[in-house]
């Protein structure tokens, strides 16, 4: 089950990669949305997956779900939403200012 | 009595909150903004005083014991940073009334300026590297804030790749964290020191570690990572340079000093020699972008990175005398850096324009400024008697007692170009002919703005003159980094 879910995280951060290195902004920001679910399969593979047993350690319980990845997916899920919400609207904004979305005109090298 | 240390995330946290109630209501807010801010620095500085009597505060928060529940720990170290972080917030926020328009103003730019602060603060304090990512998450949201606050042409173009480069550093630190947890079965900084000592730094861990690296000299735009930083630093208002440029930056090379020393030290002939290269690429080719370019905010956004170059020049090295170097050329750094943008922006305010071609005789209608300017640009180049020169002092005597004459020929020469791509623009700006003001209009706002400048190089002329004073503290912390068990005792009390 790990290494499935490993290729599978590797699957997404190579076509994450593949958008990231186009040219149009909303594929790049597709592509760090991609990322991000590289990353967060990433982590809870890193905790070992168990099936059916719950997040809890007491007396007598001898297998248990390592809680601590899912808090640290919980926590990286939150962030990476408001980056890709905070991400489309500043391409939108920087789309319309500078009349295009095409990355490579906007390299910048012409100075205000 | 161990809460104190919270204070220094929660204070600006709460200003961040108060602030926004009130951004339509700019003379309120300023006057706020202003008072929230004194109170932060004092009340950092009263932490400061206590750990230098008392040592380390850790606070276990929730009262979950040491390598369970999230800690902050505030050591010499990080609370001296965070002491520092916050007189640049103080000289930025009496300086951000005059140089921000009405609309950034109204555009929560005193809340996003808070919550900077939380998150730098944060970096700073946290002991637990996965909270490290989360405040840098918060610093690097305030950031996109600040960054676009003025929706220029230039500036939204710069900042989609500031954001996009910062986003793309961040996922892999994730990742990277996650392959540190599988690795070493904790997150608490002390712990994962601990568990690397115990297994002597295998070749994984090395290579999580030089993971890691990657990812923090992006933030701290190390060579070849600097690329994204000059012009997404020059774009944006002064006061929003001047805060990126002495702080953020500067949370990089917190981090790599941090995890290198107590983390990942015990490999230290791959890892820090390669350091010592890439530092000396830095400072070179950060030198080289200073030397290109005629905008005096590229300029300015340029000197950046030789100064990184220097910090790493002394991690690579290693010894007792570079670590101190380091720490206190990270010191000295981010007041000068401060102040230096803060001129740079009313220079540009003041002439109207950035480019150093059209400036002419300055210095006959702005004597203060000038002056300002020519004692920043000593102290930022290393002359002495000023902070600069201790910080390399101590940073060369480090690498020739390891014989490192590469890095030492390369630190020497760039300290010299970076005095003449400064003194250029002195030259070419204050001197000459007595012209005409572009501006005359602007005089009285410009010595409004001129004040906090002179607040920092007060600062950090007194940070030389006065060395003997810093120096045993500075020496003891460079002491206290090299023997990591000393914060792994303190944090996991065993």
């Amino acid at each position: 089950m790990e290494i499935i879910m490993a290729v599978l995280a590797g699957i997404l951060f190579t076509t994450a990669v593949y958008n990231l290195l186009q040219k149009q902004m909303l594929r790049i920001i597709i592509g760090t949305a991609l990322l991000s679910h590289g990353a967060h399969l990433f982590i809870l593979t890193m905790g070992e997956l168990k099936r059916g047993k719950p997040p809890i350690l007491s007396e007598g319980v001898e297998q248990y779900t390592d809680p601590l990845p899912q808090a640290l997916i919980l926590t990286s899920i939150v962030i990476s939403f408001g980056i890709t919400s905070l991400l489309l609207v500043l391409a939108y904004r920087a789309s319309k200012k500078n009349g295009t979305d095409n990355m490579e005109q906007l390299r910048g090298n012409d100075y205000e | 009595m161990s809460n104190l240390i919270s204070l220094p995330i929660v204070l600006p946290l709460l200003a961040g909150i108060i602030v926004a109630f009130l951004a339509n209501n700019k003379p309120l807010v300023r006057r706020v903004a202003q008072t929230l801010a004194v109170i932060n620095l004092i009340v950092t500085g009263f932490i400061l005083y206590q750990v230098y009597q008392n040592g380390t505060i850790v606070l276990e928060t929730g009262g979950w014991m040491a390598p369970y529940g999230i800690i902050l720990v505030g050591d010499m170290l990080a609370v001296t940073l965070a002491f520092t972080t916050n007189i640049i917030a103080v000289a930025c926020v009496f300086y951000a009334s005059k140089s921000l328009t009405d609309q950034q103003e109204s555009f929560y730019f005193y809340s996003f300026f808070f919550l900077l602060i939380t998150g730098v603060s944060g970096a700073f304090i946290t002991g637990d590297i996965f909270n490290l990512f989360v405040f840098f998450e918060v610093l690097l949201m305030a950031s996109y804030g600040l960054i676009v606050l003025g929706n220029g042409k230039a500036q939204l173009r710069e900042s989609m790749k500031y954001v996009l480069i910062n986003v793309f550093s961040s996922m892999l630190f994730v990742t990277t964290v996650a392959f540190l947890y599988s690795v070493v079965g904790t997150l608490n900084m002390a712990h994962i020191a601990q568990r690397v000592q115990e297994v002597e730094q295998q070749g994984v861990l090395t290579t999580i570690g030089i993971l890691l690296f990657f990812v923090f000299a992006t933030k701290a735009a190390v060579f070849p990572l600097y690329y994204w930083l000059p012009r997404s630093y020059s774009v944006p208002n002064p006061v929003v340079s001047a805060l990126f440029g002495a702080l953020l930056t500067k949370v990089g090379i917190y981090s790599i000093l941090r995890m290198f020393t107590l983390i990942f030290a015990w490999e230290a002939d791959l890892t820090h020699t390669l350091f010592i290269y890439l530092a000396a690429f830095t400072m070179i080719f950060g030198v080289i972008g200073a030397l290109s370019t005629n905008n005096i905010k590229l300029i300015m956004a340029y000197n950046i990175i030789p100064a990184v170059g220097f910090m790493m020049m002394g991690i690579g090295i290693f010894t007792e005398t570079s670590i101190s170097g380091t720490v206190y050329y990270l010191i000295h750094d981010m007041i000068i850096k401060g102040a230096f943008f803060l001129l740079i922006g009313v220079i540009a305010y003041v002439a109207g324009t950035s480019d150093l071609r059209k400036m002419n005789g300055l210095i006959h209608h702005y004597p203060i400024l000038g002056w300002f300017f020519f004692i920043a640009t000593l102290v930022l180049a290393g002359i002495p008697p000023f902070s600069g020169f201790i910080g390399k002092l101590l940073l060369i005597q480090g690498g020739l007692a390891q014989e490192q004459i590469f890095i030492v020929i390369a630190a020497l020469v760039s300290s010299l170009l970076i005095l003449f791509s400064m003194i250029r623009i002195f030259i070419q700006g204050f001197w000459g002919e007595k012209t005409e003001l572009a501006h005359p209009e602007r005089k009285q706002a410009a010595h409004k703005m001129t004040w906090p400048i002179g607040i920092l190089l007060s600062l950090s002329v007194l940070l030389g003159v006065g060395a003997e004073w810093f120096y045993p503290s500075v020496e003891w912390i460079g002491e206290y980094l090299m023997n990591p068990q000393i914060y792994i005792d303190s944090v996991l009390k065993e």
